[in-house]
């Protein structure tokens, strides 16, 4: 358990000092004056002149040497402090408090519904398989699985806002507004586990301990319940959790699509106006994201399923 | 045709589709419409004898748009899959077959990539430098590279250490014909199926970093930039919108398709 922790926790340090490295070096390989640069982003290609370069590199400290640079970086990013946005002069910190709570909203319905979704569809095909709903929903499946999540979403505005009125197209406010982002997210990633599940069940459907419980009197019902769903739970926990990488990547763009005020859409707009304390502060907070929900899983793991306790 | 034959219905079907896509793509250009020319007169005009897939909100013919966004998408998903198909396959095999220093340099490399989810590296390097094709190839196949090493590493491992393998070097074959002989096979499939999906990935990746406006930059046709472009005229002309995306759809479709194995 604490070797878990610990080495998630290691790659969390690796993770920060990668974001913070890379946009440091990417920001200082390219060609041009970085102070130029920022100015352009920040106040558009016509309003550039030397007095606004001037002001931005006073204001971030670009005339000191680099080494000395990425130390203060470094420095500020231990202590908490991830600078100020170049665009609302707000702490990036503060800011990314704020999102943050409106992507951790997204993300946990997201992943309720996309069990729910996946568990139920995925038992029903895998004790019925090779029926009609077993192949319905495999087509349906890869058919949500082979495009980008922002194309599903796209769709679902299509049907349900669009032709049927049924909820806003994007925006924050009450319940409604997060019915079809919540939507998106839990179909995306149901497409792929609930065939696992399914998988998974036809598996213990078919194997020897099922067969035998039956044989020992016990009905389909109570065998299904003892033997079964045990069985599919472990794998299809696990799975959805490695999926959850892709909850990542599918919140940045689901939040972009519906204009959900969270992390991704927080990304996508640093990285629009080239704002770079809030492009590592979010960036930074993915990825710690990321590293949480993994360490999530293993621990969630290693309680569901007695072996890996017994290697430990 | 003994590759063909030994593929499976599905993988057929999805090469028949890239194929008829790739035609399209690549004859297109052929009829000789300009996808970036202008003509307000005929904006929105609905598909028809002059304009085969209709034309955009400023009377781009549709055709030659599409037709350049899947080509930009093939280009992209080929040179990204090659580039880190070739150099994943090499460093797995260096990092499994000399260990010690070199494993481990590589495999920090890979974990700190990793340490990322893909498209949040894929869009910090995007913001370095906006509208740039280079840095989204460089990124995306930095991304598909961990996946390739760390296959090939995986799978070579064992081989390397395997009796076959060891025998063969007594014998005195070079490490050309180890390679060949033993390691190839062993690896080729996965290769090829994670080349497929690296594909999908890429073309998936580009679309998005278009979609949240920060990669490719208008007037260029790219799948994923028309897709939010033709996104505020759906109630005028929702062909319009369709066509970008049934293309987006059809290109990751026929790549997984090809792939084979499930995920």
């Amino acid at each position: 358990m604490l070797k878990i922790l610990l080495s998630r926790l290691g790659q969390c340090l690796l993770m920060a000092w990668s974001v913070g490295t890379l946009t440091f070096i990417l920001t200082r390989l390219l060609p041009g004056d970085m102070a130029y640069k920022i100015a352009t982003g920040r106040y558009g290609d016509d309003a550039v002149s030397t007095a606004a370069a001037n002001a931005v590199n006073a204001e971030l400290g670009l005339d000191r040497p680099a080494f000395q640079q990425y130390l203060v970086w470094l420095g500020d990013l231990i202590t908490g402090d991830l600078g100020t946005s170049l665009v609302t002069g707000a702490p990036v910190v503060h800011e990314l408090k704020n999102q943050m709570s409106f992507t951790l909203v997204l993300a946990f319905w997201a992943i309720l519904a996309a069990a729910l979704i996946a568990f139920p569809v995925g038992l029903l095909c895998g004790a019925k398989a090779e029926t009609v709903p077993d192949k319905a929903s495999l087509i349906t499946s890869t058919f949500i699985r082979s495009q980008p999540v922002f194309c599903l979403g796209l769709l679902l505005i299509f049907i349900f806002s669009m032709e049927l009125n049924w909820f806003p197209v994007a925006g924050f406010g009450s319940a409604e507004y997060a019915v079809l982002p919540v939507l998106t997210l839990a179909l995306s990633l149901a497409a792929v586990s609930n065939r696992v599940v399914r998988n998974s069940t036809r598996q213990a459907v078919n194997s020897a301990y099922f067969h035998f419980a039956r044989t020992k009197g016990l009905s389909y019902a109570q065998a299904f319940t003892r033997h079964v769903i045990p069985n599919v739970i472990v794998p299809g926990l696990a799975f959805m959790g490695i999926q959850l990488i892709g909850l990542i990547e599918g919140v940045i763009m689901v939040e972009s699509l519906f204009a959900w005020p969270g992390i991704g859409h927080g990304l996508s707009h640093a990285v629009f106006a080239r704002d770079i304390p809030m492009l590592q502060g979010t960036a930074l907070v993915m990825g710690m994201l990321f590293v949480a929900i993994n360490t999530l899983v293993d621990i969630s793991q290693h309680y569901l399923d007695p072996r890996t306790r017994l290697e430990n | 045709m003994s590759v063909f034959h030994r593929l499976t219905m599905q993988q057929r079907a999805g090469m028949v589709i890239l194929l008829c896509l790739a035609v399209f793509a690549f004859c297109a250009p052929l009829a000789g419409t300009d996808p970036d020319t202008q003509d307000l007169r005929h904006a929105f005009a609905a598909p028809g004898a002059e304009h085969l897939l209709g034309t955009d909100h400023f009377g781009r013919d549709m055709l030659a748009r599409l037709s350049g966004g899947m080509r930009i998408s093939f280009a992209l998903a080929i040179i990204c899959v090659f580039s880190a198909a070739v150099s994943g396959v090499a460093c797995g095999l260096a990092a499994a077959w000399y260990r010690r220093w070199l494993d481990t340099g590589l495999n920090f490399l890979a974990n700190t990539i990793l340490a990322l989810p893909g498209l949040v590296l894929i869009l910090v390097f995007a913001a370095i430098v906006p509208g740039s094709f280079l840095m989204i190839y460089i990124a995306i196949s930095l991304v598909l590279w961990v996946e390739f090493f760390r296959l090939v590493r995986a799978i070579t491992l064992p081989v390397v250490q395997g009796e076959e393998l060891e025998s063969s070097a007594l014998h005195g074959f070079g490490k050309w014909y180890l390679f060949k002989r033993h390691i190839w096979p062993a690896i080729a499939p996965d290769v090829y199926s994670l080349s497929a999906f690296g594909a999908a990935t890429s073309v998936i990746a580009m679309s998005s970093t278009g979609f949240v406006y920060v990669g490719l930059k208008p007037p260029t046709p790219e799948l994923g930039l028309m897709i939010v472009e033709l996104f505020p005229y759906y109630y005028k002309a929702p062909w319009l919108l369709l066509e970008p995306i049934a293309a987006l759809f059809l290109m990751v479709f026929a790549f997984q398709l090809l792939a084979g194995k499930q995920p």
